[in-house]
């Protein structure tokens, strides 16, 4: 009982999150929190749980934003319908990256990601029925509530905290399940796990599609939110850079990793923007990467890994006493 | 017409001994450590940028600008071998590839917040103007760059494969273990390396900034032409990449010249996923 307690706690503050700070504000910077840790744990499958290192993601993240505003744009129908296109593009891109790199070493699997991400990029800006450079736009006014188009942040922090629930259990469920076992076996030793027989490559391209597909809504919910989508928001390569930093820094591989990521780096960037206005926007990217290279320097595991370890060392109690000059080990 | 063909090709193979030199950077380190520099395009960045200051603070052209654009990038090179890529060769390959993209994205901003987001050029006559030959004309700029380029790959080859530098550096990219039996200090040699391929690098920037815009993510498009160079002439090899590289700037010079300059990187890029489709041992490597 008394280990459901502290998690029981947490959840209900989150869901009492935007009613106790219920400025307009603050309720927007939970739904960003919120929206980034889906779009974080998506990452995180094919990122952290497969070890796969995707720097490209957000092609993923573009096909939800653009399919939810296509369909409102050209067909005049709810960005909802959208969402399912969105996956299928996604997953199959993922599919046309995947199967060829995903056979050879995880350097291959990294530059494929940036350069379809790149290639997509350059395309839709060179594409008219895609808005170009322009972009595409939601609906202004919404004509119903299928249309996901609210004035107040509060709808959208339900709807995002919703669907992080289903991206954290679905990656729970992927975790514990064979597939789990065999990405783990995978990540220690890649060699060792195929000799015994687990089928590495296509367990690796499945974390991959399922990623992909995930990443793609939250790209759709992203568009929603904001009612348009453009090639700097929906494909800019500091999207990918965002997703990537934030499961690293909580701890790539870990289930809640990339929601302590995105709480601790989204409240940063807008309070830096705040701050600094248009200027800080290049400080703000330096200081990412300067965390990307603290982080991969001495703590690869992320903030949660090291928390684990220092809250075991003290479970364990104080190390025993030794009798004076035994401290060495024989 | 055809003159005009021959002229987009030999203005491609120019450009391709730029993309050689600094795809032989990348792939020197990666034949000998197995590690990506994801920052590599940020390497050839910062030197545009030091001949663009070179220029700016002195009033020199590459003459200065070159040779102190190497040393300053050798400088870093060092830097960043013994401050983060020795350790973290050590951690697992999510700490490899997060380290040295993080230190594209250190890079990058920095630039971008001390030089700002603008489009800089050096004055166009930097290097003397434009002279015709066999009824080619062809820019000075262009044409020293290309040559340089060029000659400088040619130096790094002879100095991997006829010096007994370039053979402790096999030796320890063969078996950095047994190279250490043999008395010689992998860490050494790794560093070495680092220096040469991040000088090479920076070489190269200040040599296509005489006639190529400079910007702070103009590295993002050359770390994919990088990739796609190496990829093309195979892991480790730098007559492979010298090879790709000239391959390459002719293709991107003529589907810029026959299907239209925005379209050019397009090409590119998808050149290289079919690559990795098809042949990912590259053109001359082995299966």
């Amino acid at each position: 009982m008394r280990r459901l307690l502290w998690p029981a706690v947490v959840l209900a503050l989150v869901i009492a999150y935007p009613l106790l700070f219920s400025t307009p504000f603050q309720q927007r910077l939970g739904a960003l929190v919120l929206l980034y840790a889906i779009a974080a744990s998506a990452w995180n499958i094919v990122g952290g749980y497969a070890g796969q290192v995707s720097v490209g993601h957000v092609v993923f993240f573009g096909c939800g934003a653009y399919a939810a505003m296509g369909a409102y744009a050209h067909f005049g129908l709810s960005p909802l319908v959208g969402i399912p296109v969105g996956i299928i593009i996604s997953v199959a891109i993922s599919a046309v990256v995947g199967v060829p790199t995903l056979r050879l070493s995880g350097h291959y699997f990294s530059m494929a990601t940036i350069a379809v991400a790149e290639l997509v990029r350059l395309i839709v800006t060179n594409t008219e029925y895609l808005g170009a450079a322009v972009g595409l736009s939601g609906p202004t006014v919404p004509r119903n509530v299928f249309d996901l188009s609210f004035i107040s942040a509060l709808p959208y922090y339900y709807l995002f905290l919703t669907i992080l629930a289903i991206t954290l259990g679905l990656t729970w469920w992927m975790a514990n399940s064979r597939m789990g076992f065999y990405l783990r076996a995978i990540r220690d030793s890649e060699r060792a796990a195929r000799s015994l027989g687990a089928p590495a490559s296509r367990t690796k391209l499945y974390a991959f599609m399922l990623s992909a597909g995930l990443t793609s809504v939250a790209g759709a919910l992203y568009a929603m939110m904001f009612g348009f989508v453009d090639p700097e928001s929906g494909l800019g390569i500091l999207i990918s850079v965002k997703m990537l930093i934030m499961a690293a820094l909580g701890g790539a591989g870990l289930l809640f990793g990339p929601l302590v990521g995105a709480a601790i780096l989204v409240p940063l960037e807008e309070i830096s923007n705040n701050l600094l206005g248009g200027k800080g926007a290049g400080l703000t990217f330096v200081l990412y990467g300067a965390i990307i290279v603290l982080i991969s320097r001495f703590q690869p595991g992320g903030i949660l890994t090291l928390i684990k370890r220092l809250w075991s060392r003290r479970r364990e109690g104080s190390p025993p006493k030794m009798a004076p000059g035994a401290s060495h080990a024989p | 017409m055809s003159t005009i063909i021959v002229q987009v090709i030999v203005g491609g193979l120019l450009l391709g001994a730029i993309y050689a030199l600094f795809s032989s950077g990348l792939t020197l380190v990666w034949g000998m450590m197995n590690i990506v520099n994801f920052a590599h395009g940020d390497f050839v960045m910062l030197g545009m940028y030091v001949a663009f200051v070179v220029w700016t603070l002195f009033g020199a052209g590459p003459l200065l600008g070159a040779p102190l654009a190497a040393v300053v990038l050798a400088t870093l090179g060092v830097v960043v071998y013994f401050g983060l890529i020795r350790e973290i060769m050590k951690g697992p390959m999510l700490a490899q590839i997060l380290g040295t993209f993080g230190l594209a994205l250190l890079l990058r901003y920095s630039a971008f917040w001390w030089f700002g987001a603008n489009f800089l050029t050096l004055p166009e006559n930097i290097v003397g103007g434009t002279f015709d030959v066999l009824g080619l004309r062809i820019q000075a700029s262009r044409l020293l760059a290309g040559g340089v380029a060029l000659l400088v790959t040619l130096g790094l080859h002879l100095l991997l494969t006829r010096t007994s530098l370039g053979s402790k550096m096999l030796a320890v990219a063969e078996d950095s273990t047994a190279a250490q039996l043999m008395g010689i200090r992998p860490d050494s040699m790794q560093a070495i390396a680092w220096a040469i391929a991040a000088g090479a690098t920076g070489l190269a920037g200040a040599l296509i900034a005489t006639f190529f815009y400079i910007v702070p993510t103009v590295g993002e498009t050359l770390a994919i032409v990088a990739f796609v160079t190496v990829s093309l002439g195979g892991f480790g090899s730098v007559p492979g990449a010298l090879m790709a590289g000239l391959l390459i700037g002719v293709i991107e010079s003529l589907s810029a010249y026959l299907i239209g300059a925005v379209y050019k990187d397009i090409v590119v890029y998808s050149l290289f996923l079919g690559f990795l489709w098809f042949r990912p041992q590259g053109l001359m490597g082995k299966t």
